[in-house]
């Protein structure tokens, strides 16, 4: 899915990384905790979250994440949306709610990517 | 056998913001070194689980990377409150962190764990009223 698409199928505004919209990504996750994020290994594109501090950008950033969105109308502060344009992440804002946001981008075929084994 | 090169960082306990800042760096240095890209992510994923843990729970500290060119290893050196069962530490969910700090996102318990998982070699020492020192190895 192109994050294109994401941002259409969410109505979600693009705040920075626009250059980078028509990127393809294949995998998703939905989470407020970082260390559940940091949990998986493999390539997740995607994050999707409620919260709206510069360690959700640089959790992104670790785990070479291509795309933010924010859910339930939260607009990032500054500092935010410099922090991902430094590292070349998509930031998209959306008045949909986590469980809305994730159900439209699974239905329409965004995986959630799998499991490392402990 | 190999060369090293060697780098330090001061971490600021009393700055969430900042937390991270050195595992950034680290990330981008091993880039330019043109190590695989899973190396650096499981390298820099533990540091700053790391990284964030010196911050939240131990009032900041001092990071240490030494790269070689088939390893990297990465010291984590703080004087905070040490921690009493490092047996529970490691248990996945097992956490102390205030409500505030769950409201930023962390809290899970799931940092020693994924600090774990992500290298090669992990030990813990630590004393309480003293500190913790980790040491991790990532082979590359
Ligand atoms: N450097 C440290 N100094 C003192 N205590 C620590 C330190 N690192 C971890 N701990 C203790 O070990 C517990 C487990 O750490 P862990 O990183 O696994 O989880 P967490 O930091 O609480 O949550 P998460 O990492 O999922 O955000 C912490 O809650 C804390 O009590
Ligand atoms: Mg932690």
């Amino acid at each position: 899915m192109k994050i294109r698409t994401i941002a259409e199928l969410l109505d979600a505004k693009v705040l920075c990384g626009a250059e980078n919209i028509d990127k393809e990504v294949h995998s998703a996750c939905g989470c407020d905790m970082m260390s559940d994020v940091l949990a998986f290994v493999k390539e997740q594109a995607v994050l999707i979250t409620g919260l709206c501090n510069p360690q959700v950008v640089r959790t992104a950033e670790m785990m070479d994440m291509r795309c933010i969105v924010f859910v339930r109308g939260k607009t990032p502060p500054k500092e935010v949306i410099a922090l991902a344009e430094d590292a070349g992440i998509v930031i998209l804002a959306s008045n949909e709610r986590m469980y809305v946001a994730c159900g439209k981008l699974y239905a329409n075929g965004l995986s959630g990517g799998s499991v490392v084994n402990g | 056998m190999a060369d090293c090169v060697n780098f330090h960082f001061d971490i600021d306990g009393d700055n969430f913001t900042s937390a991270g800042e050195a595992s950034v760096r680290i990330k981008k240095l091993l880039r330019q070194m043109e190590f695989d890209a899973e190396i650096i992510r499981r390298v820099s994923v533990a540091m700053y689980e790391g990284e964030i843990n010196m911050v939240i729970h131990a009032d900041g500290g001092t990071a240490d990377v030494n790269v070689y060119c088939d390893r990297i290893e990465i010291i984590l050196k703080d004087n905070g409150p040490g921690i009493p069962d490092i047996n529970l530490a490691m248990q996945e969910g097992y956490s102390t962190a205030p409500d505030n700090i769950r409201s930023l996102g962390f809290g899970a318990g799931m940092g020693l764990p994924n600090m774990k998982r992500y290298t090669d070699g992990m030990k813990i020492e630590s004393e309480v009223g003293k500190g913790t020192t980790i040491y991790m190895t990532v082979n590359a």
